[in-house]
């Protein structure tokens, strides 16, 4: 099947982990930054194939998984209060704030619609001028040219009863936040391809030369991940670290124009805080002064809201690569996508989600049944 | 949503709320229909409810869908469907034009698959209290001497068939959803498999287990029936027939074909020595073309199916928790 199967090919994915495996010669810890590459190392097994000395680090690219506690809950504050229709994709229903997600405002009579665009939101707007419509704006790089779209249009079409609630995310700077960390073992990075699509690669170059690593932009098939882990295997062998473009069918080094022209218009870099890691500066986006009139959080007044994380969830440790999902204590015994304690147990692109999911045979971590009286909570 | 996904929360609402309620001896059977005795005949009874969004889709409608359904729940219980009941509720305001749509595709599909509505009732709710129309069917048919079918009679050993091409009306419905509208070249795969069912009974009848992968999908009848007979299943994720249109799709929104739903397709637990000839048989029937073998049980990981992947790793295929959602990125 054309751009499935190809880069799903058996006898080609042999061939690059016999080159994997010729070529290492002592042990490597590399870092997937994107979640949708975990998935794939897991969901395939790919882990189970690379040599033993060839260590991968899950990394912070989960853009549900790095939401903050904080913002999760103003989206249950603002989904909740009558006349407003709360937008959101499907991943962040599920999503635990603070006693309660997005599905339950919604069972209990909040207007909560799963969306596949922002421009969805948008139309869902035109169609209701007597309600607001917020739309939940997160993620990467990836995610953020099409908001950024979505508020360019609603202030050129004159629609006033539209907001985001935004909170985008960089990756960049996490990276270095991670390099900076000193218990650090990160070698050598799979950059997030999807990332690099939008914002090419030049922002690179110099983390990899100031902290000595390679980074090799990688895809999210299973050759493109065995492509980026040989390329990154063979650059610390050599002692190497350049920035490679292993998905250059999708990332040109100077990204996407169009969509950087629209970043610029809409969006000014912030400090931004990650879930369970706290504040990185300038690691995330907000809405530029003259686009201030479409921030939910400001037309809703819930900046005051603050939110400590549980403790016992230590998905920041999971997301900083210092920790696998399995080594953490609440792991499928208190914590399971039925009852997870963070975003990391819930997301589809969630680190402990898909160890979860698909390492349970080899971790031996039981489904747990429902903790509470089932009578206790409504049908959702 | 999700007490209604056929997931593990569906399966928790009739485990620890429905099952304790009810309570009898029938309802422990736990399948899609239950096998009962009456007067010395064997008889198969089901009921299902039907609530899709769009009530029309690219290869059907609501009304196949409750006539097929109902159908293939009796025929995985290896019994030849004979009558059903269809009860509607309908939505103040919905145009009979559309109500008599429905109504007359129920009739085709109920022709087409050689049974009778016999009764029937209406109600009607408020405007804004119903999806326009909301269709629940029950059925009846008799089961043959000799024919067993229940995830007990499972062992090691068995061979895994599905009888064609997966994730077809998932995808269908998902792409004229509101709001997600795409182009795609499917169609629901919606139809009645008594007959798929009675050409693999006629080569034996010592099948062990039938189940239609609806809602769920393949992964939830897998783990339902590995649960059910505490064997190990494996497939083989190179063997799974998923059409490039679905693939595609499910890749686009982040979800997998293994969770999609089927409306006219089977998984069979075939005894090794019958595998060749059901396999053949079902090959020979126009519902069965693509019928392939995608794997078997093992006395190994008990309860828990285990996928292995295309590159050689392994992988465990959860029980669904709810509904699949679309991915952010």
């Amino acid at each position: 099947m054309k751009y499935i199967d190809e880069f799903q090919d058996p006898a080609l994915a042999r061939r690059l982990l016999d080159e994997i495996h010729a070529t290492v010669t002592r042990p490597w810890a590399l870092m997937e930054v994107c979640g949708g590459q975990t998935h794939t190392i897991i969901r395939h097994g790919i882990d189970q194939l690379l040599p033993d000395q060839v260590e991968l680090i899950h990394g912070p690219g989960c853009p549900v998984c790095v939401t903050p506690l904080e913002v999760i809950d103003k989206a249950l504050e603002i989904a909740s209060r009558p006349g407003v229709i709360f937008c959101s994709f499907g991943d962040m229903l599920r999503v635990p704030g603070t006693g309660r997600d997005l599905f339950r405002v919604r069972s209990e009579g909040g207007d909560v619609r799963v969306v596949y665009s922002p421009l969805d939101a948008l139309t869902i707007a035109r169609q209701n001028p007597d309600r607001e419509v917020v739309f939940f704006g997160i993620g990467f790089e990836t995610t953020a040219p099409p908001n950024a779209m979505t508020v360019h249009q609603a202030k050129k079409l004159g629609i006033r009863n539209f907001s985001l609630l935004v909170s985008h995310v960089r990756v960049p700077p996490a990276i270095e936040a991670i390099m900076l960390s000193p218990s650090c073992r990160v070698q050598g990075f799979l950059a997030a391809g999807h990332v690099c699509s939008v914002m090419g690669v030049a922002e690179y170059p110099e983390l990899a030369a100031r902290h000595r690593v390679p980074i090799v932009v990688t895809g999210f098939e299973p050759l493109d991940i065995l492509e980026g882990v040989r390329r990154t295997v063979r650059q610390l062998e050599r002692g190497e670290h350049t920035v490679e473009n292993a998905y250059a069918r999708a990332v040109r080094p100077e990204g996407n124009p169009a969509a950087l022209a629209m970043l610029a218009d809409v969006f000014e870099v912030t400090d931004r805080a990650w879930r369970g890691i706290g504040v990185i500066p300038g690691s995330g986006w907000r809405l530029a002064d003259r686009y201030r009139e479409f921030d939910a959080e400001h037309r809703f007044q819930v900046t005051g809201i603050t939110t400590q994380e549980p403790a016992e969830c230590r998905s920041g440790e999971v997301l900083q690569g210092l920790l696998k999902p399995n080594e953490c204590a609440a792991f499928g015994t208190v914590c399971t996508p039925r009852t997870p304690l963070g975003a990391t147990m819930v997301s589809s692109e969630g680190a402990c989600a898909a160890y979860y999911l698909y390492r349970r045979l080899d971790l031996q971590a039981a489904p747990a049944a429902p903790t509470t009286p089932l009578e206790a909570s409504p049908v959702g | 949503m999700g007490h209604g996904g056929g997931g593990a929360l569906s399966a928790e609402l009739v485990e620890h709320l429905f099952m304790p309620a009810f309570g009898g001896p029938a309802l422990a059977q736990l399948g899609d229909a239950a096998a009962l005795s009456l007067g010395g005949v064997r008889l198969a009874f089901s009921t299902d409810s039907y609530v899709v969004r769009p009530l029309f889709f690219p290869g059907g409608c609501i009304g196949d869908l409750a006539v097929n359904g109902t159908v293939n729940d009796l025929a995985m219980s290896g019994a030849r469907p004979a009558y059903l009941s269809c009860g509607f509720i309908l939505e103040e305001g919905v145009e009979l034009s559309v109500v008599s749509r429905v109504a007359r595709a129920m009739g085709e599909a109920a022709r087409a698959a050689g049974v009778e509505v016999a009764t029937g009732d209406t109600k009607v709710v408020e405007s804004g209290h119903g999806d326009g129309i909301y269709v629940n069917t029950a059925g009846i048919g008799l089961i043959p001497d000799g024919v067993d079918l229940r995830p007990q009679r499972v062992v090691p050993g068995d061979v895994v068939i599905v009888s064609g091409d997966i994730g077809l009306h998932g995808v269908a419905i998902m792409s004229v959803r509101e709001g997600l509208e795409f182009g795609v070249d499917v169609e629901s795969d919606c139809a009645p498999l008594g007959g798929l069912v009675q050409s693999m009974l006629a080569v034996t009848p010592d099948l062990h287990v039938l189940r239609d992968p609806t809602r769920g999908g393949l992964a939830a009848s897998l783990n339902e029936i590995a649960a059910g007979s505490g064997t190990g299943v494996v497939i083989h994720e190179a063997r799974i027939p998923v059409p490039p249109a679905v693939a595609n799709a499910c890749s686009i929104l982040g979800l997998d074909p293994l969770y999609v739903a089927n409306e006219g397709k089977l998984v069979a637990f075939v005894p090794r020595e019958h595998a060749d000839a059901v396999l053949d048989a079902m090959r020979a029937h126009p519902l069965g073309r693509g019928a392939t073998v995608i794997g078997e049980t093992v006395e190994a990981h008990p309860g828990m199916v285990v996928a292995r992947t295309r590159l050689g790793g392994t992988r465990v295929v959860d029980l669904p928790l709810g509904e699949q959602l679309p991915r952010i990125c």
